[in-house]
């Protein structure tokens, strides 16, 4: 099974490998949310819901859910 | 007549697009509405050298042309329709150093537009401290454009920038983007059937459909032209999106460097605070706490002193223009105390804007976002929805105004209708002159009793917005799918400017709305209450005289003065509904002020204040309001204001729907009337129901 934004922990990066599915909003691509760009769990809310997350030096807040459909792989650091 | 080159500005969200109009424009500006929908139009005069001027347009944020909210929508629209008055000769995109990627994915977009467009990047006084240099020639060549380093904070810049725009004819309008990249066969197909005109903008047009769908198609009809699903149009909107991005990335590669060990980490350090999973709540409800303190403690001083202004204007328009001509008396009783019902509102307004402001300006309000939208998920709402019930502490009208950003319907509609719920200045002067009268001073751990009650009321008010949300979310069926994307903006140190601006625009705009219906409705209540239908009314000296024979002078005049107002129109309209709210321990002088209160609530004490002062001769030495609502007793001698009386008021003042402005705002923002009726109707019947409990029980 693919990791997604879902699963990374706080401060672990990643990059995005796919977000295609049609319940990503259109708006989170426009801010960066596209593959090969790398994404960062900067601080989640209580029950891990929403989390808020820096892509592509953007810096948004999206429910666990959305994080769930936007596939990624891990960057070993 | 001079020229004027019309500019728009356009922007991402949060990259500082109003104080570039306000540096551009300073206090030559004016917020108006677009005909037919309540975005604010923001415009202003923009002088450069030689006796040219600007016309500067702020437009709505964006990020995209891919508009998923009515504020985005009308940038498009204008955009899109070169014969609007508005449709600009050059476009400022206003961008943000921090985020430049970003913000460029808009620029590349209005260029392809082939509107003649100026870069600006905002807050450059950032950037050493962030670590960014920046290659303008690069940037220059590569966009094919004129970038404007500015920075507000410093007034930085806004020199060249006026340059730039007096020179705007020297911008190319070459597009970044050959659009049938994007699909080769697809725009092929789509060139074919309509040759005449630019492909870029047919294609805005079209995926319009796949987002807010409410494009004026005066100039192309494209419904003819359906070769894609929604969402295949939507994976087209993707794929565009990637093609910008892989140019804009291009060119950053070189035009820019970030050096990132010189960046100093301001976000990290607040956020780790500012939205932790405990002590940002703390600070949450603490920043609330002083909110309202301020608000009471600092605002009763200009409050006070108004109200004893208006006292005395009142008394020196009736001592001036003595003979008690109906026109002074229209003048002193109604509109003079009706204007001064709103005016005494201006500090606590402009207190709680100036507050709300702070909040946006310095990026807080999103991290509140942040850490509510789990919360208010459970009601039914969204983490937004808490900016329109801070907000509608002010007023329930720019508040429902505030739930555009949040995506998803259904919590936006659930917003919209339990928004009104919340305390708005508005119900302050009825609460407060009811709570003087009927709530007893004394003092519990240290608090009044007069204090704790008004904030059980906003408790209540809130609690009652966040339970019937609750309750229309278990009602209310909807397919849509829950979006919840929020920028999370760095943190900045709010521009006075900008702030004072706010302030001033928003508390004239309250004052002015609400200034006019109060005028209008202080009027009619006193010709209402000065004429009446019947013989009783026109012969009330008679009638009284002859059934008191005994009685002379201020006794009499007082007499025939209360027989008159009860036989008025308004006497008559009072006594009708009497029956319905006699069991809510209400007379029918309450009633009036009851009825006229669904025009908005502030009108109360207006309306009581006009009733008393006709229904009592002016030889009174005891003027004030309150005195007289003291004194006010039923037919057998019982006080009128009594706890029960005033508890039921206060009840059915905080949960009904009185105030028509809202509604029509509700009506404009649902684009239809169904939801204010149903909002009028629950809310009102609510209020009668809890307001008859209390007053059984306390009775």
């Amino acid at each position: 099974m693919s990791l997604t934004i879902a699963d990374l922990k706080k401060g672990e990066r990643a990059i995005i490998t796919d977000c295609s599915s049609i319940d990503i909003p259109l708006k989170l691509l426009e801010m960066g949310c596209l593959p090969g760009n790398v994404v960062q769990l900067f601080q989640v809310a209580p029950f891990r819901d929403p989390i808020y997350l820096n892509i592509n030096d953007s810096f948004v807040a999206i429910r666990k859910e959305t994080a769930a459909l936007i596939l990624i792989d891990m960057i070993n650091e | 007549m001079s020229k004027q080159i019309k500019v728009a500005l356009i922007g991402n969200p949060n990259t500082g697009k109003t104080s570039v109009f306000n540096a551009l424009t300073g206090l030559n500006q004016k917020v108006g509405n677009y005909p037919g929908i309540t975005v604010d139009k923001k415009e202003g005069v923009c002088k450069l050298s030689r006796g040219v001027k600007a016309h500067i347009l702020d437009l709505p944020g964006t990020y995209s042309l891919n508009a998923s909210s009515l504020d985005e929508n009308v940038v498009i629209e204008l955009l899109l329709n070169k014969k609007d008055k508005d449709y600009p000769d050059v476009a400022l995109i206003i961008s943000d150093v921090e985020n430049l990627k970003r913000n460029l994915l808009l620029f590349t977009q209005i260029k392809d537009l082939k509107i003649p467009a100026i870069l600006v990047i905002n807050m450059a006084d950032r950037m050493p401290k962030k670590g960014i240099s920046l290659n303008l020639e690069i940037l220059e060549y590569e966009l094919k454009t004129k970038v404007a380093l500015v920075s507000t904070r410093k007034n930085d810049g806004i020199q060249f920038l006026k340059k730039l725009i007096e020179n705007f004819k020297t911008l190319s309008t070459e597009p970044c983007l050959d659009t049938s990249t994007i699909d080769e066969e697809y725009f092929a197909n789509l060139k074919k059937a309509f040759p005449n005109q630019d492909l870029y903008k047919l294609w805005v047009v079209i995926s319009q459909d796949a987002n807010f769908g409410k494009i004026d198609r005066n100039s192309v009809n494209v419904s003819r032209f359906k070769t894609k699903t929604k969402s295949e149009l939507k994976r087209l909107q993707q794929k565009e999106t990637i093609k910008r991005y892989q140019f804009i990335n291009e060119i950053l590669k070189v035009g820019q460097t970030v050096d990132k060990s010189k960046a100093t980490d301001l976000r990290s350090k607040l956020d780790n605070i500012l939205t932790h999973k405990i002590w940002g709540y703390v600070i949450f409800f603490w920043i609330l706490l002083t909110i309202f303190q301020v608000i009471y403690d600092w605002a009763t001083i200009p409050m006070d002193l108004i109200d004893s202004s208006f006292a005395l204007l009142a008394d020196w328009v009736k001592t001036t223009f003595p003979g008690g001509g109906k026109l002074t008396n229209l003048v002193a009783e109604g509109i003079i105390s009706g204007i001064g019902g709103i005016v005494i509102f201006i500090p606590q307004i402009a207190f709680l804007f100036l507050f709300i402001s702070v909040l946006e300006e310095s990026g807080y309000m999103s991290r509140v976002v942040f850490l509510m939208d789990r919360v208010m998920r459970r009601f039914g709402l969204s983490g937004k929805s808490v900016v329109p019930l801070i907000s509608g502490t002010a007023c329930a009208i720019p508040a429902i105004m505030a739930t555009r950003n949040i995506e998803n319907w259904k919590e936006r509609l659930i917003t919209i209708l339990v928004t009104p719920f919340t305390t708005c200045s508005a119900r302050l002067p009825v609460y407060l002159i009811i709570i003087a009268l009927v709530i007893p001073e004394g003092r519990f751990l240290g608090l009044s009793y007069q204090a704790l009650t008004l904030m059980m009321l906003y408790l209540i008010g809130f609690g009652m917005a966040v339970l019937s949300a609750y309750i229309l979310n278990k009602i209310l069926k909807t397919n849509y799918k829950t979006f919840f994307v929020i920028e999370m903006p760095s943190y900045k140190i709010p521009l006075l400017k900008n702030v004072v601006l706010t302030v001033l625009e928003k508390t004239k705009t309250f004052i002015l709305e609400a200034g006019k219906i109060i005028l209008a409705i202080s009027v009619v209540l006193w010709i209402l209450a000065s004429y009446g239908p019947s013989k009783n009314f026109n012969d009330a000296e008679v009638i009284i005289q002859k059934s008191f024979p005994a009685l002379t002078g201020e006794v009499l005049d007082n007499k025939i003065a209360a027989y008159k107002l009860e036989h008025s129109f308004i006497g008559r309209l009072g006594k009708t509904i009497e029956p319905a709210i006699r069991p809510l321990g209400y007379d029918w002088k309450i009633g009036i002020g009851v009825i006229t209160s669904f025009a908005a609530r502030e009108v109360f004490v207006g309306t009581l204040a006009t009733i008393y002062s006709v229904g009592s001769s002016s030889e009174d030495n005891d003027k004030t309001i309150k005195n007289r609502m003291a004194q006010e007793v039923h037919d057998n001698g019982d006080k009128v204001f009594t706890l029960a009386s005033g508890i039921s008021l206060l009840l059915f003042y905080a949960f009904a729907m009185q105030c028509m402005s809202t509604l029509a705002i509700v009506k404009r923002e649902t684009n239809s009337w169904k939801w204010p009726i149903i909002q009028l109707l629950a809310m009102s019947l609510i209020a009668y129901v809890i307001a008859l409990i209390a007053f059984q029980i306390l009775k």
